[in-house]
């Protein structure tokens, strides 16, 4: 088991809960924090953000090149003319990916992540095999993903190293022609805005495949 | 601390990288509430983001490895509440208020918390920026004792400017309370042959987040 695995033992668990637990009461008895904000906080982070976001902002760029010229020129701009969403003011970057460049996102200092387009980042994003290897053997880390790249496909790597934040703008997926912004933002899953995936294909797509 | 062990880049020997099919947004109730606990304490405005980061840096390295992302922000954020003074080691140890609390400037309330807003860390210039997309330049070898955002495998390194960021908040005087010190940020991008050695290959770069601070003309 890997030192960070985030599946804590039994006795870790409980003596967790009791910790969290007591800081939690002294916090609020002195003052502090407000119970109702933090469920608020909660409910936020499992509500309301998440990569439903990001992926309608990647499906509106693949339809509209107006939108993805704008996207690719300033994404909190662009991300904040999409109604529905609450506003972002991250220093949000997309990179668009090509038949020649594939972008991936990591944080080798701590986990820097696009909350506000992709709600809170995955275990293995926070992981140390991600942080420490995407850098020198991105390659590696893609097979982990089961991604291979054309062998002329270069890769950028971006290391979150300062308050900018990345949104990797996947490749529109052949054979979805004609599609609707809403039927295309159901292939764009949350690795492939990391750009540790790559988007369903159509025929991934279909109820009972894989 | 600069160098200790949350700086992982081109590190070996952490093995692979385990996805988790339908992962949940948390995975045990606690790690909620140090959410929620890190953001509102966040917003009392007594420590920044930056010095946030930092605690966890100072966290001894097995400690680090050893917890995982929720129980380091827990370790840190009870770190801080002691520090600042607002919590009593013996309060943490009893699990209790022992006294009453001290008096915030700031607190989060449910309307703020609804409002989910993200921080900005653009700040007014300074002054000109010194480098232009295209330039090359050369990260300094530094290693300061205190908080940096320069990792160690990209320090005195030869790269290109490739887009200015604007002036951002300077992470290593807001880590140590020695002010804002707006600064010019800058993506710069690397070969992997220059970060890792004539070996790596030629289809790779790697970018990072530069302040102006880490860069030399080269």
């Amino acid at each position: 088991m890997p030192a960070n695995d985030p599946h804590d033992h039994g006795s870790e668990l409980s003596e967790m809960q009791l910790r969290v637990k007591a800081l939690e009461t002294i916090l609020t008895e002195k003052g502090y924090v407000d119970p109702a904000a933090l469920d608020q906080i909660v409910e936020n982070v499992e509500t309301k953000i998440g990569p439903h976001i990001g992926a309608r902002i990647v499906a509106r760029a693949w339809v509209d090149p107006e939108f993805k010229r704008r996207l690719l020129a300033d994404a909190t701009e662009a991300v904040n003319s999409v109604a529905g969403f609450d506003p972002i003011s991250s220093h949000l970057v997309a990179v668009e990916n090509t038949p020649q460049t594939h972008n991936v996102v990591v944080c080798t200092l701590c986990s820097c992540y696009p909350w506000s387009v992709l709600g809170l980042p995955p275990v293995w994003y926070k992981s140390a095999p991600y942080r420490s290897r995407t850098v020198i053997d991105p390659k590696g880390v893609l097979s982990d993903f089961g991604v291979t790249l054309p062998a002329a496909t270069d890769i950028r790597i971006w290391d979150s190293t300062a308050e900018t934040r990345f949104l990797v703008l996947p490749m529109r997926p052949p054979g979805t022609d004609g599609w609707s912004e809403e039927q295309l933002a159901l292939l764009v899953t949350r690795d492939c805005m990391v750009g540790t995936g790559l988007p369903k294909s159509p025929e991934q797509n279909k109820p009972g495949a894989p | 601390m600069t160098n200790s062990i949350h700086d992982m880049g081109g590190m070996h020997g952490f093995g692979p990288v385990e996805p988790e099919p339908n992962e949940p947004v948390f995975h045990a109730e606690w790690e909620k509430r140090v959410l929620a606990l890190q953001r509102a304490m966040g917003a009392t405005g007594l420590w920044t983001i930056d010095g946030g980061r930092a605690s966890l840096e100072n966290l001894p390295p097995l400690a680090y490895l050893g917890a995982s992302y929720y129980k380091r922000w827990f370790l840190g954020l009870e770190r801080r509440v002691v520090s600042h003074g607002l919590v009593g080691e013996d309060e943490i140890t009893a699990g209790r208020v022992l006294r009453p609390g001290i008096r915030l400037n700031r607190k989060m309330t449910l309307e703020d918390a609804k409002r989910s807003a993200f921080a900005n860390f653009d700040r007014p210039a300074p002054g000109p920026a010194r480098f232009r997309a295209g330039d090359p330049v050369r990260t300094k070898n530094i290693n300061p004792p205190t908080h940096t955002r320069l990792p160690r495998y990209a320090r005195g390194k030869l790269g290109t400017v490739e887009a200015v960021r604007g002036c951002h908040v300077f992470p290593d005087t807001a880590a140590v309370g020695a002010g804002e010190n707006p600064q010019w940020l800058y993506a710069v991008v690397f070969t992997a042959r220059e970060l890792w050695g004539e070996e790596a290959d030629s289809s790779i770069k790697v970018s990072i987040e530069a302040f102006e601070p880490y860069l030399l003309p080269a």
